[in-house]
């Protein structure tokens, strides 16, 4: 059984302006069917190796194959094979949703029946079918930004980028904007990969890449890159800190330590809150130590950023 | 970008006619930009055509002045639009929307293609509107007469969307390109004799007029009046070339410009 083939991946990817080094020997290799974060700050980088992975622009060294085309040979297969969302949105205000999606159509080559059936079919993955005879102009920003993923789709690629998808938007759009997202992933099997700067987004990502002054600092899925830290802590206050402490040491192998004082908490260091805080509280319980409070904490991808590259994202 | 192997000829005619599409849906949907366009070549007509017509004799323009005029008119309905498709190119290249339009599937040289010609229909289609006053210029009501001025116009609304597209492609600032065509748009209206014959104009604007595509356009739609409406020549209105020779000159100005502009286009764009 042969495995598919990565929907993006690429060797020393570079971009140079003059001296300015904007993106410099990327690797990365991103699975068919994920959806993939590229984090960063502003000006890390991240919107010039999307442009250089749409064939855009050209790479001052390195190259990349995207949906199993290459970038610097084959760009026009690379463009018909992806779906692309800038962060500016290029929809003509006063015409309908129906119309701007077919004329976008069109430019991706499709034939008039096709833009009429490929339009109808991304207006219904969207949610956005009961407005298609309205003008763009009367949609908010969100649901611009919803028809600006249509508009994307509409050629049935299996790859779809998003450079920053959610600037502008308020918390309930951005959230509301995700929830499509997933469901496009879930329902039409489709690669996403999104740049973007805010850590709540990059989070619910399968995997993501931190990005900063145009180099790979760290790859990983969110979850492992933040159990790397080390640093997830588990406090507890028991009806006996120090016997529970023992009995978490002999049961799992932990080292709690407990913070002096009348108030003192049993701090435990463990790798994932998660799947830890009920296993301490039945071995506690087990042995006959009352949990009154548990507080899980754990690193941040914030965190994982500032280890990484000695800065706060945000 | 190089390529192994290009996009299906009848993807990129698609391509084309959806910016062809886009730009003439543009225009349909802002009513009241496009009345502004016409307004200025209008009150030119009206008021100029009206006002000097008593001043400039018959016989220094080979009939009445409003109809020495007309084709003036029809240039200058014409230049604005075909002229700001470059403008647009700049700003949409600034804001990022232009690469909405280059993640086609489509060769960059097609795609600005599409985007000139879409330009010139958008052109040519406003240039209709005053063609159809023909009348109020003082031209016979002929269906030969008034295609012909249509196909001239669309000849002239292509040379200079090309000029402008293959000029907006070497400018980074919107700024400097809104200069550059109000430096240079009035000096080459009037030295096209649009408003005046050029043997009335100081010899010294000669070599101007020579390298001015406007003096071709003019001569071509001065030209093509006297070929098919019988119209008696202005002075030297109806050009110092044949008509074919000016029309030839048109559309040799539009290839070249839209060559030249394709290939720093794809050139500019592949290193930003």
């Amino acid at each position: 059984m042969t495995e598919e083939p990565p929907a993006i991946r690429t060797r020393g990817l570079s971009k140079s302006f003059g001296e300015h080094q904007a993106v410099c020997g990327v690797d990365l290799t991103v699975r068919p069917g994920e959806v993939f974060a590229f984090l960063g700050p502003n000006g890390a980088g991240k919107s010039t190796t999307i442009s250089m992975l749409c064939t855009l622009s050209r790479p001052t060294a390195g190259g990349a194959t995207v949906a199993g085309a290459d970038i610097l040979t084959q760009p026009h297969r690379v463009r018909a094979r992806i779906g692309v969302l800038f962060q500016h949105s290029a929809l003509l205000p006063e015409l309908s949703l129906a119309r701007n999606l077919q004329l976008r159509a069109r430019l991706h080559g499709l034939s008039r029946a096709q833009a009429r059936h490929r339009t109808a079919h991304a207006l219904r993955l969207v949610g956005l079918d009961d407005r298609r005879r309205d003008p763009v102009r009367t949609l908010s920003g969100g649901l611009r930004r919803r028809l600006d993923i249509a508009r994307a789709l509409l050629h049935g690629p299996r790859l779809l980028f998003l450079d920053e998808p959610t600037v502008g938007l308020d918390p309930p759009a951005r959230a509301e904007l995700w929830r499509h997202l997933r469901t496009l992933r879930t329902e039409e099997g489709i690669t996403v990969f999104v740049t973007t700067h805010y850590l709540d987004e990059a989070e619910h990502c399968d995997r993501l890449a931190i990005i900063d002054h145009g180099r790979i600092a760290a790859e990983d899925r969110p979850d492992r890159l933040k159990a790397a830290l080390g640093r997830a802590t588990i406090r507890l206050r028991t009806s006996d800190d120090t016997k529970a402490a023992r009995t978490l040491h002999e049961a799992h192998g932990l080292r709690p330590h407990a913070d002096p004082g009348p108030d003192g908490t049993l701090t435990v260091p463990v790798a994932d809150t998660a799947s830890w805080l009920p296993r301490l509280c039945a071995t506690l319980s087990d042995r006959g130590l009352q949990v009154h409070s548990a507080v899980a904490t754990s690193p941040t991808l914030n965190d994982v950023f500032f280890h990484h590259t000695g800065r706060h994202i945000s | 970008m190089s390529s192994s192997t290009g996009p299906a000829p009848r993807c990129e005619l698609r391509a084309v006619h959806a910016l062809v599409l886009r730009e003439l849906m543009r225009l349909t949907a802002n009513p009241g930009q496009v009345a502004m366009l016409m307004l200025q070549p209008l009150l030119f007509l009206f008021t100029l055509g009206g006002g000097l017509s008593t001043l400039v004799p018959d016989h220094a323009v080979g009939g009445s002045y409003r109809s020495y005029l007309f084709p003036g008119v029809l240039l200058m309905s014409i230049q604005a639009p075909a002229l700001n498709v470059g403008f647009r190119l700049i700003i949409d290249r600034d804001s990022g929307v232009l690469r909405e339009t280059l993640v086609a599937p489509a060769r960059r040289t097609t795609l600005l293609c599409g985007i000139c010609l879409g330009g010139c229909v958008s052109a040519a289609a406003q240039g209709a509107v005053l063609i159809a006053l023909a009348p109020a210029g003082g031209l016979p009501y002929r269906p030969l007469l008034l295609l012909g001025l249509l196909a001239q116009l669309t000849l002239c609304a292509f040379a200079l969307t090309a000029l402008g597209t293959a000029i907006a492609v070497r400018i980074r600032r919107a700024e400097t390109f809104a200069l550059l065509l109000s430096l240079t748009s009035a000096p080459f209206l009037f030295t096209s004799g649009a408003f005046v014959p050029r043997s009335a104009l100081p010899g010294w604007l000669d070599p101007l007029a020579a390298v001015n595509p406007l003096a071709y356009a003019c001569d071509a739609l001065h030209g093509t009046i006297r070929a098919l409406a019988g119209h008696p020549a202005t002075a030297d209105g109806a050009g110092r070339l044949p008509l074919a020779a000016n029309t030839a000159a048109l559309l040799l100005t539009g290839l070249i410009a839209l060559y030249l502009g394709a290939r720093s286009f794809d050139r500019h764009q592949a290193t930003d």
